[in-house]
Formats: structure tokens, sequence, C-alpha cells
């Protein structure tokens, strides 16, 4: 065969589409075969411009990227950061950049997105003016607000909801200017738009609606310090957001001489090739060929899969086309929910609207009608629960009558609509056009058994993920089918799950494992022994709450002692050879020389290896079980108290040096961690919880990697929660800003204590955030927003935890009874266990264990 | 858990070859949970008491990881036998017959154990 030459794809643009579009390359196999360039002209690699204003609350920009690992390497692609197209030369057939590179290709595409329009009115490019697109837009935003109070935003449409909810979380007070007479006139109607307003104003924003921007008015220095309205007021702010809607960015394309639309965009046809057939345009900058500009993300994606398809074809065969898309969309808009899908606006001849409007709640619900009773479209504000329901659901009748798919679940809506009663070729997933059959086939065909798993498989619910709560329905229907019986009890003991045990336990007053197990195990368990899950997992939520249902606070009392797992039982952690490591508490890291010295001692006496641990404190390894008692004595004589390094219980709360010593310290991050620690000590949970607090955002204490970590501000304190290191490590996620030091200890009792109610056993709060229905957002309604009103009840018992604190150790050391079990053996009390022995090692000493092949029982190892 | 006064005379004793050994008094173990015990030979056995007040012991080493650990493992039933999960690496071994239940190739010696009141307890100053 002859060499063939290596064909050339110059890609300009690395936003969403153009890394879909390079994706769809090298799925298709065709990045091994081509050389591949793309020119991008932002400082960074594609990332996820939707999620942009998520980065306000806590993801970084590395976290947004959209470009996975070592994908460019591995596919050969060069990209050209900081470095964007110039020129075009058609004939040539090349591509000239910034930096002055030129590129010959075969094929070009452009994937150069839009611009955010800004309306030419006075001073619009003074300093404190902005737009809201890239990330660094929100760098350069964030950078201002910090000396400034009050923040506008012109245009009340999607984004400028978005920009203003970012306004409003960096601490200004935030107005919302808008031309139309309603709140995101595109997408909702005159009711919708109603319903938007009341809850947004609710929230402590002012909008001005059917009003216009003429003029930003500039101090001496040139600075933004207000803005003249149409209706003749002025308003005072400091910073101005400029979200007015968005224009395809087709300049190069038009420079090139090829064909773009009246009102924008470049033209191209079903397989998006322009008016140039060597050139093809994609995403936001291309006019499709039913004449619409798509300014979302599943379009231009779809866009992409197309021109790979037809890039692919011209190499082989088969192609794809793209027409037009779905507009629908599902957005949560400072907390509000609001989607709209299908033909909103009622603009087919005939159709009727079924609405359904609560203004008292902020809810509003409008479904369009065809003559025939089909479908045609909706607008959901407030509760867009159903949304992921209704939208595949577009163009049939509905298995319900309309009336009833409206109505609140609750109030007199009888059945609620499950995915069952959806086609197979209902698409799902919007976002990567994922239907309803290929997710069926990824559970029945690919043996996926859990969400996660048919994510990876089908990339159904990797968008947007305003699909995954219909998506988990749809797996579970399908796994059922399957005769796969998904048991969500416990253990073989209880059917029940954590969670409803704890709901038992709390509402019926149970002290007793051993009443729990005969009243409420399954039949074949009841009267036994129970087993090394369910034991634990009662012990521990017969402890949270033992003040409250009047359990003995003690873990070890009576019949509670045989629940506790092997370290909670001795107060101590086992080691490898069966002796003991000991960690007594030393709250946020802070300790005073004599204590230091104290455990110094303790340590000489009795041989014990010492090392700092990752917690900032003290580890002291190789106590027999019998020497526990007397090392304690020692210890709690100093003021020490058990650390809980063995239990599922507050582990530490980590400081960093803060205000008092570190130049840049804004709050006494030693003190806020000392009270925590001190407050929660002892808490039994689910799993292990800790915690960090730093004093300024260096964040030295690494709070964000904590499950409830605090970072401190010029105003007070963030409240991050749901960080995790470990072997899954995440990130956490920011709860409350600005909390006064009152306000910060009330929202993590309520946090805390909505965990211990709700997790599974060893879930930690990384996993049960991310698992819990309606995740973080869900979480802040319960604890910030009181939505189940339960929050006087969680602060309530976590005063009774506070109250009935004991430690430990002290209880322990103080009654003959309970040293008793602190032998080696029970007929020889005086004698050491000859087994447990150790070998020097640097300086100090190591287990000395017989050689042996450790076989690790999968899944239940080191826990 | 209170234990009735009669009760705290009765003792554990193990077989061991012909001859029955006193352990200890009944008194001083914890149903659900086990105590280690000392044999004249320097042995370790894991002494148990089940919820139903049957009592067990077996071989107090961990064959898993070498060590003397068995007694302080979780007691559980599973079909209704009861067994000790390894306080390690949580390997669970059935009280009765010594069987671990997670690998059949491995197991641990099993005694016969009985409640009496009749032999003096062995100080364990044979070891
Ligand atoms: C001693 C220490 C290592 C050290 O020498 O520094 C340690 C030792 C153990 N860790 Fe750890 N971890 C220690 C800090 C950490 C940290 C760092 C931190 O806390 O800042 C982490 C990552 C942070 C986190 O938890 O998110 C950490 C993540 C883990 C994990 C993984 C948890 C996860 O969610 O993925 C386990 C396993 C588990 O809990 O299931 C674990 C389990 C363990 C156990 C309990 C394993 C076991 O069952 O034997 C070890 C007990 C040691 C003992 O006997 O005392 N350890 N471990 C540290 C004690 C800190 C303290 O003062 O209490
Ligand atoms: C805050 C925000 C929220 C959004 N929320 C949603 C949402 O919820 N749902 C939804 O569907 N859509 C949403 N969108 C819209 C979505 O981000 C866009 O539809 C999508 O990014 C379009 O992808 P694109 O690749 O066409 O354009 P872009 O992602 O804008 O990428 C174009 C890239 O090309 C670069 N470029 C331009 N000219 C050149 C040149 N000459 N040389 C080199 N590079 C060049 C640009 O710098 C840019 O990086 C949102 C947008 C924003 C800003
Ligand atoms: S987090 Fe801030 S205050 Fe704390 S030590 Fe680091 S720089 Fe200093
Ligand atoms: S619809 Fe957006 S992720 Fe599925």
């Amino acid at each position: 065969m002859p060499a063939m030459p290596t064909p050339a794809i110059v890609v300009v643009g690395h936003g969403m589409v153009g890394q879909r579009f390079l994706e769809a390359l090298a799925e298709r196999g065709v990045a091994e075969r081509a050389r591949i360039v793309v020119l991008c002209e932002e400082p960074r690699a594609a990332y996820d411009r939707v999620q942009l204003t998520s980065y306000f609350s806590g993801r970084t920009p590395d976290d947004l990227s959209l470009v996975e690992g070592d994908f460019m390497e591995r596919h050969g692609i060069e990209l050209h950061l900081d470095d964007p197209a110039e020129t075009i030369d058609r004939a040539a057939r090349t591509v000239t950049s910034r930096a002055g590179r030129t590129f010959t290709y075969d094929t070009l595409v452009l994937a150069t997105g839009s611009y955010p329009f800004v309306p030419p009115v006075p001073n619009k490019d003074a300093a404190g003016c902005f737009v809201y697109r890239t990330i660094e837009d929100l760098l350069a935003i964030e950078e201002y607000a910090k000396t400034a109070t009050t923040g506008a935003v012109v245009g009340g449409g999607l984004l400028g909801l978005e920009a203003a909810g970012a306004l409003k979380g960096l601490g200004l007070k935030t107005h919302i200017v808008e031309f139309a007479p309603r709140l995101m006139p595109v997408q909702v109607d005159d009711g919708g738009g109603a319903a938007l307003l009341k809850t947004i104003e609710r929230m402590g924003l002012t909008v001005h609606t059917g009003t216009g921007t003429q003029e930003v008015t500039v101090d001496e220095s040139g600075a933004v310090n207000g803005m003249a309205l149409s209706d003749g007021s002025v308003l005072a702010t400091d910073l101005v957001v400029f979200s007015a809607g968005v224009r395809p960015r087709d300049q190069l394309a038009r420079d090139a001489g090829l064909a773009v639309g009246g009102r924008g965009g470049i033209v191209v046809d079903d397989q998006c090739r322009t008016s140039d057939p060597a050139v093809f345009a994609i995403g936001e900058c291309a006019l499709a060929s039913d004449g619409r500009v798509y300014g979302l993300v599943a379009p231009g994606y779809e866009m992409a899969e197309t021109a790979a398809a037809a890039l692919e074809g011209s190499l082989e065969g088969d192609v794809k086309s793209f027409t037009g898309a779905d507009m629908s969309t599902k957005l949560k808009l400072l907390g509000v929910d609001v989607a709209s899908f299908g033909d909103a606006h009622g603009a087919a001849d005939g159709c009727l609207d079924v609405v359904y409007s609560d203004s008292r709640s902020g809810v509003y619900k409008k479904l369009v009608i065809g003559p025939d009773g089909e479908l045609l479209g909706g607008v959901l504000v407030g509760d867009a629960d159903s949304y992921g329901m209704l939208r595949p659901l577009t163009g049939s009748v509905p298995p319900i009558s309309p009336e009833q798919l409206v109505l609140p679940a609750g109030l007199g809506a009888p059945v609620a609509l499950g995915p069952s009663s959806l086609p197979d070729d209902a698409v799902i997933c919007s976002c990567h056009n994922v239907t309803k059959g290929t997710i069926r086939g990824a559970v029945t065909e690919h043996s996926c058994t859990t969400v996660p798993e048919v994510k990876k498989c089908t990339k159904a619910g990797t968008g947007c993920g305003s699909c995954v709560k219909v998506l988990g329905q749809l797996v579970n229907a399908e796994l059922e089918a399957s005769g796969v019986e998904v048991d969500k009890g416990l253990c073989g003991c209880f059917g029940q799950t954590r969670q409803e045990l704890y709901e038992i336990v709390r509402a019926l007053r149970i002290t007793s494992y051993a009443a729990l197990l005969d009243s409420h195990g399954r039949e074949a368990a009841k009267g036994g022994n129970g087993c090394e899950i369910c034991k634990p997992t009662v012990g521990s939520i017969i402890a949270s709450l033992a003040p409250t249902i009047g359990a003995d606070g003690y873990v070890l009392e009576g019949e509670q002692a045989a629940l506790q797992d092997t370290n909670d039982h001795f107060l101590a952690n086992m080691q490898k050879n069966g002796s003991y490591s000991i960690v007594p508490r030393i709250p946020g890291g802070e300790i005073t020389p004599e204590k230091l010295i104290v455990i110094g001692e303790v340590a000489r006496d009795y041989g014990l290896y010492t090392k700092i641990t990752g917690g900032q404190r003290i580890d002291l390894f190789g106590a027999r079980v019998d020497q526990l008692p007397q090392i304690w004595a020692r210890l709690v004589d100093a003021g020490f108290e058990s650390g809980h390094a063995y239990g599922k219980a507050l582990r530490t709360v980590k400081s960093c040096v803060g205000q008092t010593w570190c130049r840049y310290g804004v709050q006494d991050s030693v003190k806020m961690a000392i009270d925590l620690e001190l407050r929660y000590r002892g808490l039994r949970s689910p799993h292990k919880l800790k915690s960090a607090v730093s004093g300024c955002q260096r964040e030295c204490a690494e709070a964000q990697s904590k499950d409830f970590g605090v970072i401190a501000t010029a105003n007070g304190w963030n409240l991050y929660v749901g960080g995790n290191g470990g072997a899954t490590p995440r990130h956490a996620d920011l709860l409350a800003q600005d909390l006064s030091d009152a306000e910060l200890v009330r929202l993590i009792d309520r946090f805390l204590m909505f965990y211990i109610r709700t997790a599974d056993r060893l879930e930690r709060t990384s996993t049960w955030l991310e698992r819990i229905d309606g995740g973080l957002g869900h979480v802040r309604d319960v604890v910030v927003h009181d939505s189940l009103g339960i929050c006087a009840e969680l602060e309530a018992l976590m005063a009774d935890h506070v109250a009935g604190y004991r430690d430990e150790w002290a209880e322990t050391i103080n009654d003959p009874e309970r040293l008793r079990r602190f032998v080696s053996f029970v007929n020889a009390p005086e004698v050491p266990d000859p087994t447990v022995k150790f070998v020097p090692e640097r300086d100090q000493v190591k287990p000395d264990l017989p050689v042996l092949q450790i076989r690790t029982l999968e899944g239940t190892a080191a826990r | 858990m209170t234990i009735a006064p009669e009760k705290t005379d009765t003792q554990v004793q193990l077989r061991l070859g012909g001859e029955w050994l006193a352990l200890c008094s009944l008194s001083l173990l914890t149903p659900g949970r086990g105590v280690a015990a000392l044999l004249p030979d320097g042995r370790q056995v894991a002494v148990f008491l089940g919820r139903d007040g049957r009592s067990y012991a077996i071989d107090n080493r961990d064959p898993f990881s070498g060590a003397q650990v068995l007694s302080r493992g979780l007691v559980g039933s599973s079909a209704g036998r009861p067994f000790v999960a390894s306080p390690l690496l949580k390997q669970r071994f059935d009280l009765a017959s010594g069987d671990c239940l997670d690998d059949e190739s491995v197991s641990v010696t099993s005694y016969e154990v009985r409640l009496g009141t009749d032999l003096a307890v062995d100080s364990g100053s044979a070891a």
C-alpha cells in the first residue's frame, strides 16, 4: 500500500465544544491517523464553563478542567495555550496565530464560542466593569470585590442570575437590572418570572425589571461608582457585571470570507460544514441549518459529534447530521430550581396551558399541551423535580393527566410518574444524548450494577447532572427486573438501613442491642448473637443518642461493652502484635511544655515507641493490655483525656497558628479549633470525624480536606463540609460564609447531628454528601434554611451530648470493676502476655513478629 | 448485666487430654465477648460466653497474623452458629469447631468446655 500522507486538522478554540470534538476524534480513532493542532486563546485548557460559578463554592480551576490526565499526549494532540488564531488563508489552507506560528490544514474546525454582549453605554470599560464568561473574569471580579460593598448585574437572564448569585456570595449587596418585564425572559413566561422574582427578593437581592441601563458613572479616579437607569434614578454601585446576552465569535470567519448570518453566526450545513467544505464550525459560533445559534452546551456537543463523524466519513463512510436541537434547560439559580423544555412559550397552533401557581412558596409549573393531548413543553420554577421525567415525555401523550402532573406531591397527585412509563427511545440525558434503552442496556448487557458504573459506561449524568435522579431510578428498576434483589438492609441480622435503625432507637428509646435485635431483627437472627457489622453500628447509635434516650453515656457499660469493636472495648488501638497504642487528646494541636514532658516520661518509663501523627498529636505505641490503665492513670493525672483514636468519633481538630502569631492571620484559629475539639469530643458517629481551622485563606491547616473545615475571613468564618483525605480524597464544599462564632458552632451542631442521623455505617461525610438525595443543596436547605423544621431538635441533641460528655479513661481508671478486663489472662491476672515482644529500631522499639504471609479478607481489612 | 448470685460460684472448665481444668469464675465473662486464658503448657485459649449462656473455647492465636488476639474479637451468629471475628483482619472462626468461615483451608483448635463447681482454679503459675 502506498503511504498515505497524514491529514492535518487544525482546531481553533479549546472550549467545551472544542474539547468534545477532540474526544470524538479520539473515540473514532481519527486522532491516531491525523496530525491535530489546537489553538487556545485562554491561558488554560478547556474547562467546564457550565459549572463556572462553582468556583465560588470552592471548586478550583483544576477541578473544572475537562481534559483528563494525559489525554493530549496519549493522542498526540498539539495544544497551544494563550495563542489565538489571528488570520486564516483559505487559498493556502493555513492559519496564523498571534505568536506568529503558521499551520497548514486539510481540515479547519472553528469552535470559537461566543463573547458577552456589552451594551454601548458610556464608561462601559471603566475600572470595575466586568463580564462573566471565563475563569479569568471570575478571578478579576473576586479580586475587585474585596474592596467593594455593592454590585450590580446588567441582565436578568440565565447568566445574569448566576453572576448575581456569585456577587452575593462574595458578600456584596447585589442588584439585578433587567430590561424585559420579567426575569429569565427567554426561558420562562410571566407566571414563572413572577415566582422567581418572589424567591430571589426573599434572598435579599434587589431586582429592577423593565429598566434599562443608560450610563455607568465614574469617580475622579475613573472607577465605577454608579449606574444611571432608564427610570431616571441612579443606582450607587462599586462594581458592574454585564450579562446582557452573548454573540457568536465569527470575526475570524468573516475576515476569511466565510458566509455568516445576518445576525451573526458562521453558516453551516447539516454536517456542520461552512461555505468552504474544508472548514467546519461547531458550538456557539455556528449558525445551524435550522437557522438558529445555540447558546447551550448540549447542542454544541451534538455538533462536535456530527463534525467528527463527517470527518471520519471523508476518510471512510457513514455520516450523521445536525439539524437542530432541544433547548431544554434545568438550572439551580441562587438555590432556586428553574427548568424549561420543549415549546415552553406555547407557540404551536391550538395548544393549551395547564398551570399550577403558588406565589407564597415560589412554585410555578406550566405544561403546554397540544390539540391531541400530547405534551409539547413546559416551565417549572421552584420545584423542578419532575423535569427529568417530563422532558423525555415531550411529544407523547403522558400516561396520567397533565393536571395531576403539575400538582405538587401530596396535593392530590395520586401516582408519582415512574421512569418505567417512558419509551426506550426517550432521551434521559440530554447533555450526552443517552436514551433509556442505552441505560437499560448498560445494566442488562454490560452488567453495571451501580449508578457510577452506568455513568462511566454511558456518559449519562456526567454533564449538567440534572438527569441523575431519574438515572438512579432506572438503574434500580432494571436491577430489580433482572432479579437482582436490592436488599438495603444493614447486614444479615437487620433488614433496616442504619438510618432506619437510628430512627427506631430514637423514637422507641431502645437502649439495648438484644432488645432491638429481638424486636426488629430479621426472623432468623432474632435471639442470636448478632454479627460484627450490626453490633458496633447499634453500639454507636446508642452512644450518640445516650443522653437523649436515657442510656448510659459510658460506652463500656453493661451490654454496650459487648457491642464495641475491639479498639473501643479497650479504649485503645490494637496493633499488629496484639499490643495497643495510646493517643491522648491534644486539642487543636496546642500543648504546654509540661505536658510534653509528661508524655516523654511516660513513654520512656514504659518503653513505648513515640511518633507525631498526621493529626497534630502524639501516638505512643506498644503498650500491653495490662499496662493501659497504669499508663492512663499517669496521663489523666497530668490533665490528659482520651483522644478517641479508637472510636468512630471526633478525632482531631487541627489548627494553624493563626492571628496570634502569623502575619496573615485574620482570626484566632487555634482558639476556635480548641473550642470545637472540646465541644465535639466523644461524639460517636457513623465514621470518624475530622476537622481543622485555618487562620486565613492560605489554609495551612488543610481544612478543606476535613469532614468539617473552617477558614477564617475578615468578617468571620467560612464553613466547608464533606472533605476527605484517605484513598478517595475530596475537597470540601462551602456550606456558609462569614459566620460569627455562635453561628458557626450552631451550624456545625446541626450539620453533624443531621449526618449522624442519616448516614450509613462507615460512610464518611464525603460519601454521604455525594449519596444523599439532593446532595449539598439538600443538606444546606435542611441545616441552613431549616427546610425540614428539625434544626431545633438537632441542636437539642447536640446540647445533650455536650452536657453529657465524660472522659472515658478517667471513668475507667477510677472503677475497679471496669479495670478487671485489662488483663492479659483471666486465670493469671498478674502474668503479662509473653508473646507481645519488641526488638530495637532507630533508638526505639518495634513489634517482634513471627514471619507470616498475611492474607487479608477483601473489603474488610484495616478498619 | 447482673449475674444472679448463685451463678457467681460457677466455674468455666476446659478439657485438656483426659482432665478438666478450671479456668475462671463464670462471672468474669461478659455475654458476647471473650477472655484469654493461659494453659499450663504456655498455650493460650480464647474463652467465650454466647448470648444463650453456652460457653466456647478455641485457640487464642490468630493464624492470619500470628498474634494472640482472637479472645478480643467480636462474637456473632452466622446461620445460627456462633463465631468470633478476628480483631486484626476480621476473618471469622466458628466457636464450636474452630473452622475459619472465610477460608476453608484454615482452622484453629477448639476445646471442650463445661460449667462446673467442683475444681480448684489454677492460678496460672504453671507459665
Ligand atoms: C496514627 C496515624 C498515622 C500517623 O502515624 O500519623 C493513623 C493511623 C491509622 N489510621 Fe489514619 N492515621 C492518622 C492520620 C490519618 C490522616 C491524616 C489526618 O487526620 O489529618 C488521614 C487522612 C485524612 C482523612 O481521614 O480523611 C487518615 C486516613 C485514614 C483512613 C482512610 C479514611 C478514608 O475516609 O478514606 C483509614 C481507614 C479507615 O478509617 O477506614 C485510617 C485508619 C487508620 C488506622 C486506624 C488503621 C487501623 O485500623 O489500624 C491506624 C490506627 C493507628 C493507631 O493504632 O493509632 N486512616 N489517617 C494518624 C493518627 C492521627 C491522629 O492523631 O488521630
Ligand atoms: C456562567 C455560565 C453558565 C452557563 N451555564 C450553562 C448551562 O447551565 N447549560 C448550558 O447548556 N450552557 C451553559 N452555558 C453556556 C455554555 O458554557 C456554552 O454553551 C459552551 O461553553 C459553548 O461551548 P463552545 O466550545 O462553543 O464555546 P466556549 O466554551 O466559549 O469556547 C470557545 C473558546 O474559543 C476560544 N477562542 C475564541 N476565538 C479564538 C481564536 N481566534 N483562537 C483561539 N481560540 C479562540 C475562546 O477563548 C474560548 O476558550 C453557560 C455559560 C456560562 C458563561
Ligand atoms: S492559614 Fe493563614 S493564618 Fe494560618 S498559618 Fe497559614 S498563613 Fe498563617
Ligand atoms: S442531562 Fe445533563 S448530565 Fe444528563
